[in-house]
């Protein structure tokens, strides 16, 4: 008789349980009541539902997690503001760099065209020189003229 | 927050998190990678942690979206896994129970419950959460959760009674 007062109470909370309008505490009464042996045969199903989920919550996570410690948080932040600053600083001088290089490159072409048209004005020059050379020739033979005239 | 504290913090919850993971992703060894993961990447954020209503329904929804975020780009990427020769780790706690038929029985129906039932009856059958705080992590009203918890109970009780016949003749 009480067998059978407990599984009619049994299935009114199985009714609820189907319905999810069961409270936690019903739901563990469930759990405990079909984790015993003498469960009504037509409740058997529920059997291995409860029975699956009580065993499931066994399960444990065993795994360790490396914690960093929080140090290294902030050097990483760090280590990120000093990149930063390091890609920007490169940037800024780079350019500069860059810059004074493109000066020095033009100067340096400046200088070999200066040196260029001296050269030519050289070669000029010793041209002129050359030329010069005649004109002494003249100046001697006038010389030479004049002077047999004076006589 | 220290490593120390931080670890008692999440002393209570880091099982239901890995079981939560288990239960979407079925492989043991890629809810504890992933469970790892979360737990790394709350510490990461640990700063934040006071701010939070309930550490322990942030931590369930951190690892319920990087599950189903982890499902998808599986689904995606043709790369689901065939857990059909999959070999379960956890030797004593099988040993534990007499008729391990009936739990991968079990195991392979709630598989077959949509993953949104599925989580539901993790948090709420297993880990015996109060509707209240499963529909702050699930992000939906209590009355929603009913009616997919109902719905998954007796898509399970259904599942268990086609294999009734099949389930006592293990049982004995």
């Amino acid at each position: 008789m009480e067998f059978n007062n407990k599984t009619k109470y049994i299935e009114k909370l199985l009714e609820k349980y189907l319905e999810a309008t069961t409270t936690v505490a019903e739901e563990q009464e469930l759990k405990i009541y079909f984790s015993k042996e003498d469960v009504a045969p037509h409740l058997l199903e529920y059997k291995m539902m409860f029975g699956y989920f009580s065993v499931a919550k066994e399960e444990r996570f065993t795994k360790n997690v490396p914690l960093e410690p929080k140090k290294r948080h902030v050097s990483r932040k760090w280590i990120t503001v000093a990149a930063v600053a390091a890609i920007s600083f490169g940037a800024f001088f780079g350019v500069d760099l860059y810059h004074s290089m493109k000066e020095q490159r033009e100067a340096g072409l400046a200088y070999t065209q200066t040196k260029e048209a001296f050269e030519l004005l050289a070669l000029n020059l010793k041209k002129g020189k050359e030329q010069m050379m005649y004109l002494n020739e003249l100046e001697e033979t006038k010389e030479k003229i004049f002077k047999t005239v004076n006589n | 927050m220290d490593a120390s504290a931080f670890l008692n913090t999440v002393l209570p919850f880091k099982d239901k998190m890995f079981r939560l993971a288990k239960r979407l992703l079925v492989s043991t060894e890629e809810a504890e990678d992933a469970t790892q993961e979360i737990l790394l990447k709350l510490w990461r954020s640990n700063d934040k942690m006071a701010s939070y209503k309930s550490v322990e329904a942030f931590a369930m929804t951190m690892t319920k979206n990087f599950c189903l975020d982890r499902l998808k780009s599986k689904q995606a990427g043709h790369l689901k896994l065939v857990h059909s020769n999959y070999q379960d780790e956890s030797v004593s706690l099988q040993r534990k129970i007499e008729n391990v038929d009936s739990l991968e029985w079990m195991q392979r129906i709630l598989k077959t419950l949509p993953e949104q039932q599925r989580i539901i009856l993790q948090l709420r059958d297993i880990e015996q959460y109060e509707f209240e705080e499963i529909a702050e992590m699930m992000d939906m009203n209590q009355s929603a959760i009913r009616t997919a918890l109902s719905r998954a109970r007796k898509a399970v009780r259904e599942s268990l009674i086609k294999t009734h016949n099949y389930g006592i003749q293990q049982q004995n």
